[in-house]
């Protein structure tokens, strides 16, 4: 930027400093609530904002219905959610209610104290449990305590293909490593890139390492090093995971120039669509990007299947990585009937037509019992491919950059990306993530 | 006390605005600049994840920052874009100032398109080349291989995406001080080249003998303006290259906004942006001390 002197140097330092400042009150802004967090007998709601948000719009209304203590909803755009979440939380401003991504998202609220453990809850009205897959559960959860209550579609990570690619290539989708080696050297040998990687975006490389992780070394190497710190970064399956990768990079599963390509400008899912690709590990979210951009492609060409297991793994390769879903958590400052009446509020989460409105909407819910339901998706073939793959996985893991703290994402990201650009060697990357 | 009365008097003479003028201006600059410059200042010394308050953990944060290789990396990325970018920016807008400055009707319309890209904004212009630079769809994919970059992998490499941001930056600043130094150049008296044709001189010769030296002031402005700007860049880098390959692009205002909100080490992120206005204001200051500037001498002296 050129700019005088005097605003740049404002520039400079007024990015750090905005947040001092609004720790200081000027967030009021965005909480239409105002000091005090909410009217005297209302409690306010705090949403991401984004297409789905009709679904928790339309709960609201119904929810106020009935009650005597009214919800207050707030929807935040998008992409400043998590850091006005962050500075509101801790001053009187902070939502009663809020969405949240669990794990790391929540982790440090959990430390502080702030949020209210949702297990006497669940023990008192066990429908609250039950009511959702034992995973996703999990996943909301910290320390084996319960803080999130499910509430939107389920994100696994799925393995992409293109049918057009693999039909005239007379291939079928992997079933194993060993169909996978052989599936690189069938789409070489005909001048397509076996799979598309976004390596200006590293969280899309990260999908890589962590399914890997989980089929060398089970999802019980990822909890260890959520639980026990950085030195557990030094289990064998790490290393082994870079050592594929590597493997990988070598053999030009991801082509040549893969460390340009990008996903959040649509490049990596276009050139999937137009078949210069024949695979694509993306999060279920791909589906709806490509019903977005190419239609004709996510109609008839999108294929799915699950990530395979590894020779030597001892993970379950029914386990699955990605975002489970995102999560209602509750404030532990609510005390009496206006607790009460938030638990009352998340609970419409866990019925049918809720779980109904997330299917129109393109979701596939995360309630045990959205089976039957599903059949009133856009796509039901592809909605009971995702809800049996996470209904059926002893583990959900949550996508690491938001399982663990926020402080380790950049560097985790960096890592991970260089691993991929060869800037690392596999013992390298096991040592800088260790350094984290 | 004479001498301070008379001046006093000569100011009232030519009617300079008393301090309070400057009042406005200057509570502005201390409320929003000045006191969050002190408040991070303050803030580098404490470790604080922006949820509760900021915990005193000393020099801490600066025994890190001096052992840190990104940082340094950052610092030594930073210094070097800074450099690359003055040298690359001032004789093209020096060179397209003074070819603008002429009243043509050709150099009117072409300098009213080459000035376009100062009406976008950085960060749209930012995804624009990020469009271009994609290896499979963009420019890049076919005169990527005669730049050197086989398959358009220019964002991928170290070097290619270091000068992307030089260049798409250079790309959308060169029309600004280009019309600095199109107006610094109109400002040259008429007489001047006069005087300097009936002597005999060319054009080149009248361009390093009259129009270089009147546009002293104007290329200190420009520099200034450039050198501060160029180690502020942020918005090209977080669009085009989010700091890498790896960290590779990672200069010290993408350092400071990755460990400030990605990471929300908002302490360790006032460090980085302390050592920012340190160097910024030294560097600035030197600029502004060496060159003269302060002086305001004139350039018509003898005139």
């Amino acid at each position: 930027m050129r700019i005088p002197r005097s605003r740049s140097s404002l520039r400079a330092t007024g990015l750090a400093a905005a947040a001092a400042l609004v720790v200081g009150g000027t967030l009021s802004g965005c909480g239409s609530s105002g000091p005090g967090g909410s009217g005297k007998g209302d409690i306010s709601v705090w949403v991401y904002q984004d297409p789905s948000t009709k679904v928790q719009r339309q709960v609201v209304e119904r929810f106020n219905k009935t009650s005597k203590v009214k919800v207050k909803l707030t929807q935040v755009p998008g992409d400043g959610y998590s850091d006005k979440l962050r500075t509101s939380m801790g001053t009187p401003n902070a939502p009663d209610v809020f969405f949240n991504w669990g794990g790391g998202s929540i982790s440090e609220f959990v430390e502080k104290d702030m949020l209210l453990d949702l297990g006497p809850a669940m023990k008192k009205d066990p429908s609250l449990r039950k009511g959702f897959i034992p995973s996703i559960l999990d996943a909301g959860g910290i320390n084996g305590k319960r803080y999130g209550i499910p509430m939107r579609g389920m994100q696994p990570v799925i393995l992409f293909y293109n049918k057009d690619v693999f039909k005239k290539a007379g291939a079928q989708p992997p079933k194993s490593w060993n169909d996978i080696i052989k599936l690189i050297g069938t789409f070489k040998g005909k001048g397509i890139t076996p799979f598309v990687v976004a390596g200006t975006d590293p969280w899309t490389e990260l999908m890589w390492v962590e399914y890997l992780v989980d089929r060398y070394g089970g999802a019980g190497v990822f909890k260890k090093i959520q639980s026990e710190g950085k030195d557990a970064w030094d289990d064998p399956a790490v290393l082994k995971t870079a050592r594929t990768i590597k493997d990988l990079v070598d053999r030009r599963a991801f082509g040549k120039n893969y460390k340009s390509v990008n996903y959040t400008a649509d490049g990596a899912s276009t050139y999937f669509a137009k078949g210069k690709a024949a695979m694509h590990l993306m999060g279920s979210w791909e589906y709806a990007n490509q019903k977005a951009n190419q239609p004709a492609f996510a109609k008839s060409g999108l294929g799915w299947t699950t990530f395979p297991a590894v020779p030597g793994g001892t993970g379950d390769p029914k386990n699955v990585v990605g975002n489970p879903t995102n999560y209602w958590s509750i404030s532990g400052k609510l005390k009496g009937e206006k607790q009460r009446a938030a638990i009352d509020f998340v609970k419409f989460a866990a019925k049918q037509d809720y779980a109904k409105a997330l299917i129109a909407n393109g979701d596939v819910p995360t309630t045990s019992d959205a089976s039957a339901l599903l059949n009133g998706h856009e796509n039901p073939a592809y909605a009971k491919f995702q809800y049996d793959m996470v209904r059926d996985a002893p583990d959900f893991t949550l996508s690491w950059d938001q399982a663990l703290p926020a402080k380790y994402t950049p560097p985790l990201h960096t890592n991970v990306q260089k691993l991929f650009n060869g800037q690392l060697s596999p013992t390298a990357f096991v040592d800088a993530l260790k350094g984290m | 006390m004479a001498d301070a009365a008379t001046r006093h008097t000569r100011h009232k003479r030519v009617g300079r605005p008393s301090a309070v003028w400057a009042l406005p201006g200057a509570l502005f600059f201390v409320f929003f600049a000045v006191a969050p410059m002190i408040l991070v200042g303050a803030l580098a010394f404490t470790d604080w994840d922006g949820i509760g308050t900021p915990r005193w953990t000393g020099l801490s944060n600066w025994t890190r920052l001096w052992d840190d290789p990104d940082t340094h990396q950052a610092i030594r990325l930073s210094l070097v874009l800074t450099a690359l970018t003055w040298l690359v920016q001032t004789p093209l807008a020096l060179l397209l100032g003074v070819w603008a400055a002429g009243r043509q009707r050709n150099r009117a319309v072409l300098s009213a398109i080459f000035f376009l890209p100062l009406l976008g904004s950085s960060v749209a212009l930012a995804l624009v080349w990020k469009s271009l630079l994609d290896p499979n769809f963009g420019l890049i994919a076919d005169i990527g291989p005669t730049l050197g970059f086989a398959d358009g992998d220019l964002l991928g490499s170290s070097t290619g995406a270091f000068g992307a941001v030089l260049f798409v930056t250079a790309w959308q600043f060169i029309p600004l001080h280009t019309l600095l130094y199109q107006g610094g150049a109109r400002a040259v008296p008429r007489s001047l080249y006069d005087a300097a044709a009936i002597d005999g001189a060319g054009t080149v010769r009248q361009f390093f003998a009259i129009t270089l030296p009147q546009l002293r002031n104007t290329i200190v402005t420009s520099s200034v303006l450039m050198v501060v700007g160029a180690l502020t860049f942020f918005d090209t880098v977080l669009i085009l290259t989010k700091g890498g390959p790896g960290t590779d692009t990672t200069i010290m205002p993408y350092l400071m906004y990755k460990n400030g909100f990605q990471a929300f080490d908002l302490g360790y992120a006032a460090a980085v942006a302390t050592i920012l206005v340190v160097v910024a204001t030294t560097v600035s200051l030197l600029l502004v001390r060496l060159t003269g500037f302060t002086a305001m001498r004139s350039t018509r002296e003898g005139m």
